[in-house]
């Protein structure tokens, strides 16, 4: 019956929106004027529009939701590169913004001023070398100084060097991901995917005398100020590890091993102070893996060496979990 | 030529060979298409919006098991997801756009009868219809339609066990990709042969409308690089179903240990993107092409430094072949490679700007009449500006790896990308819906249309850039898993309230294009008085185009307001006055 009525009433609509077209076709033959020809009248309407819309109302929408959404954004960068990158975001936004401010004005002042009037006529003007010149080679030398900067913090971030790091396994698989701590050689054991199974969730060789102090973990800590490197797998799909607060990201993908070197700067308490009691720092899934992709999260916690070492020390390692059974 | 053969109603409606005809029948599917794809997006903005909540519109279109009790189903919501980009992507901006206007605009700019060949031309509509079909009935199958991302990333898409729509859903999603490509290649070789060979007398290369040059730009692009993805897809269909390992290695999927391995999924990367990096611009430049032309003759001033305009076409189709690993900064890519593609990609600017402000010159001390069409190639250049900006941050690599498949690149790609080419498709028809229709569309409708598209349309997309830089993944079924999203439910709540009035809107515009195609006030020959070779041609369709003669071309396309001239405009098979000096 709703459906019905539903039809009904977009019929309806549909008969409505042809008699008003009908009565102003009708019309403006009474008048003896052409209903689609564009008039100095249109011309005006619009013009004054676009002004008012497309200049006045969206720029301070603009400047509105920077304002009023601007505290939703992420807090400053948790690790050292990640400030870094900000710096290189505020200068990029800088820049975009200042260019946005400049340019969009431009086009609706342009479009307002010169809108077609009884009295102005159109200036001819097909081209000109040496205007043309200037805005090719101004936005060259401008874009050299974004590519340098952007590629200067770029290498900073990828040539870390990662000899004091901490190393740590992450593991993706649909839809959770598993750490891995190397343990006090501070080298992971090889490990293949083959061998996963039972207690085994990771592949690990235990013939690989490296592996047998590793240590399997569902939550990553890190001691604040100490650098550290993930190393990245995933058992079945693309994942990717992202971890929005250090500005880490990098892709898990079956068949290889990648990895991203970082150091965190602040500790979970210090976050809470900051943002409040529930501030967690959160490793969440950024590629398309499956139906539960929304929700594929590990918790990350950053904290002072005793309390890290606390933590560590409670776990089993993986000689003690796998090899007690046999 | 049209009295030499009787059409029928076959010949003249379905396997009709008439490049005028074939270009309605591709702007009508890709409408077709366009509302499709547009109202599944609007599905999955509720639930994005208000997540879990029950909507009866929901249950009448997906039904009880994609939407129990009017909750959308988070398999449903990946497979509409997919859809809506690949139907946007490929049916609307693809075909829709280029398959459209390169159909129709070619010959008649150029001067030619009709394409190189009437017959590939046809079989390049029908195997874009059967492309067609072949989707459309991938929505209806039991396991789902494809649902891995537009994009399409094994091991996702290549195994049934790891979602849904990976079964017969994307199976059909390939084959219908497959037709889909051989339609662009058969399309894109007669629109390079067509415009290299069959020019009228008089009409050089450097007299070209830039219409033509952007489009047979987008031509040489599609047909270096579609190639590649019909490789990448039919290796996929082997990974699929004939058990190797191209894209796959060392995965145990719903604890089955599979055998592959040696294969790599950035291997599939690397082949999408050599194609679907050129594609942004195969959407882009088309649109460039017709917002220049419209913009001119709406200014009544030449399109301010031609050759500049066509050198940046030719920087951007060049520099967009070499800079698909943007895309693929955090996949572990070699760093070095990190820095080439952001220095090609970032380069990508200098000719964006130049064509931005030749615009904006072009604008300049012109006598602008504001057509719909003229509306919509300046909204053309608002997005043009605002997305394209945002490209510095998505292109640097180091800045990317904060931002990379947020929402901040679902709100970059659809303003710069999205909104610019569907404002240049509109601005397409509605200039030449007089020529296609010998009919006008309604004005005032057309204002209506392009106002509350334009507000809508910034109302969607330009808040997304909050929700990335909040660090909000994209293709999330809902964001409520993690508190750190709570506090954006408001901003979500207002990208789909606009989501749903722009969508509206655009059925008030293909009610507008299907009423005037009927009942719309009859045209005159040239109603925007342009000087494209277009316009010297009969209102009525003839097959062939010119009655008599084909017209020869004495001069370039963008004599407007030229001093000396009588009229404002001087359509380019007027020869040269005495004493006139081309441009």
């Amino acid at each position: 019956m709703t459906n019905i009525l539903i039809i009904l009433v977009v019929f309806l609509l549909l008969a409505a929106l042809v008699q008003v077209i009908r009565v102003n076709e009708l019309l403006s033959e009474l008048k003896n004027q052409d209903l689609n020809k564009v008039t100095d009248k249109d011309n005006k309407i619009q013009a004054t529009l676009f002004f008012l819309i497309a200049g006045v109302a969206y720029l301070a929408l603009v400047l509105w939701q920077f304002k009023n959404w601007g505290p939703f954004l992420l807090p400053p960068a948790s690790s050292v590169h990640g400030a870094a990158i900000d710096s290189l975001m505020n200068f990029t936004m800088g820049l975009i913004i200042f260019v946005f401010f400049i340019t969009q004005p431009i086009l609706v002042w342009f479009v307002y001023k010169y809108r077609k009037t009884k009295t102005k006529s159109a200036y001819y003007y097909p081209h000109n070398n040496n205007l043309e010149k200037i805005w090719t080679i101004v936005p060259t030398i401008v874009l050299s100084a974004v590519i340098f900067y952007g590629m200067s913090v770029w290498s900073q971030i990828t040539n870390a060097d990662t000899s004091e790091s901490t190393v740590i396994e992450v593991y993706a698989k649909q839809f959770n991901w598993i750490a891995r701590y190397s343990g006090d050689d501070n080298t992971l054991g090889a490990a293949n995917f083959r061998l996963v199974g039972g207690k085994n969730t990771l592949g690990v060789d235990m013939e690989d005398i490296k592996a047998a102090d590793d240590k399997i973990t569902r939550e990553v800590h890190l001691v604040v100020d100490k650098p550290v490197l993930l190393r990245f797998r995933s058992q079945d799909v693309i994942h990717s590890a992202y971890l929005p607060h250090f500005r880490v990201q990098m892709n898990c993908v079956p068949g290889m091993t990648t990895q991203f070197a970082f150091t965190p700067t602040q500790t979970t308490a210090q976050m809470k102070q900051q943002e409040g009691e529930d501030f967690e720092f959160i490793l969440l899934c950024n590629k398309i893996c499956g139906v539960a992709h929304y929700n594929m999260q590990m918790k990350f916690v950053v904290e002072t060496q005793e309390e890290y070492d606390t933590w560590l020390t409670g776990k089993k390692t993986l000689s003690e979990k796998l090899l007690t059974q046999k | 030529m049209s009295d030499h053969h009787k059409e029928t109603f076959i010949t003249k409606y379905i396997f009709c060979q008439d490049h005028k005809m074939i270009a309605k029948q591709f702007l009508i599917t890709g409408m077709l298409m366009g509302v499709i794809g547009m109202f599944m997006s609007i599905l999955f903005r509720l639930q994005l919006s208000n997540p879990g909540e029950s909507f009866a519109v929901l249950e009448w279109f997906l039904g009880d098991k994609w939407a129990p009790g009017g909750v959308l189903d988070p398999n449903m919501y990946l497979s509409l997801v997919t859809m809506h980009g690949t139907i946007l992507v490929f049916w609307v901006l693809t075909a829709g756009l280029t398959g459209t206007f390169a159909n129709y605009l070619i010959p008649l700019q150029i001067g030619a009868r009709d394409m190189a060949s009437g017959f590939l031309n046809m079989l390049s509509y029908w195997f874009f219809f059967g492309a067609t079909i072949v989707m459309l009935i991938s929505l209806f199958v039991e396991s789902g339609p494809a649902s891995a991302g537009w994009t399409v990333y094994p091991p996702l898409s290549a195994l049934p066990q790891a979602i849904s729509g990976s079964g017969l859903g994307q199976d059909l999603w390939l084959v219908g990709m497959a037709l889909f490509i051989v339609s662009s290649l058969l399309g894109g070789l007669n629109y390079i042969v067509t415009i290299l060979n069959l020019r009228t007398k008089g009409m050089s290369m450097s007299r070209l409308p830039l219409t033509i040059w952007a489009l047979l730009i987008t031509a040489i692009i599609g047909v270096l690089t579609f190639p590649v993805l019909l490789a990448c897809a039919l290796l996929l269909i082997f990974d699929r179903s004939f058990g190797t390992s191209f894209y796959l290695s060392d995965i145990i999927i719903n604890g089955e240990m599979l055998h592959n391995t040696g294969g790599s999924p950035i291997l599939f990367e690397h082949l999408f993107w050599f194609l679907g990096h050129p594609e942004v611009y195969i959407i882009l430049l088309p649109a460039l092409g017709l917002v220049s032309e419209v913009m001119s003759v709406n200014s009544r001033k030449p399109i301010f430094g031609y050759k500049a305009m066509v050198g940046a076409m030719m920087a951007i189709a060049f520099l967009s072949c070499i800079v698909w690993g943007h895309h693929m900064f955090v996949t572990g890519m070699d760093p070095f490679l990190g820095s080439v593609f952001t220095f090609t990609t970032l380069l990508i600017a200098i000719p964006s700007a130049v064509k931005v402000f030749n615009y904006l010159t072009t604008l300049w001390r012109g006598s602008i009449r504001f057509t719909p069409a003229m509306l919509f190639a300046i909204g053309f250049v608002s997005t043009f500006i605002t997305g394209g900006l945002t490209g510095l941050i998505l292109g640097d690599s180091a800045l990317d790896i904060n931002v990379h498949d947020t929402y901040f690149v679902v709100g970059h790609f659809h303003i710069v990308m999205g909104l610019s080419a569907i404002y240049g498709m509109f601005a397409g028809v509605y200039h030449w819906f007089p020529k296609m229709y010998g009919r006008m569309m309604n004005k005032k409708l057309g204002y209506l249309h392009f106002w509350v598209t334009f507000i809508a349309a910034y109302g969607v997309f330009f808040p997304m850039h909050f929700l990335g830089l909040a660090g909000l993944p994209r293709r999330y079924y809902t964001n409520s898993a993690f508190p750190m999203f709570d506090n954006l439910t408001d901003i979500n709540e207002v990208i789909t309230f606009f989501s749903i009035i722009g969508g509206l809107v655009q059925l008030l515009f293909i009610f507008n294009f299907f009423y005037s195609i009927f009942k719309g006030t009859k045209s005159e020959q040239n109603p925007w008085k342009s000087n494209t070779l277009e316009w010297t041609a009969p209102v009525e369709r003839i097959h062939g185009n010119w009655p008599g003669e084909i017209p020869s071309v004495e001069r370039w396309a963008y004599d407007y307001s030229k001093p000396g001239m009588d009229e404002d405009f001087v359509m380019q098979n007027v020869p040269l006055k005495e004493g006139e000096t081309e441009h």
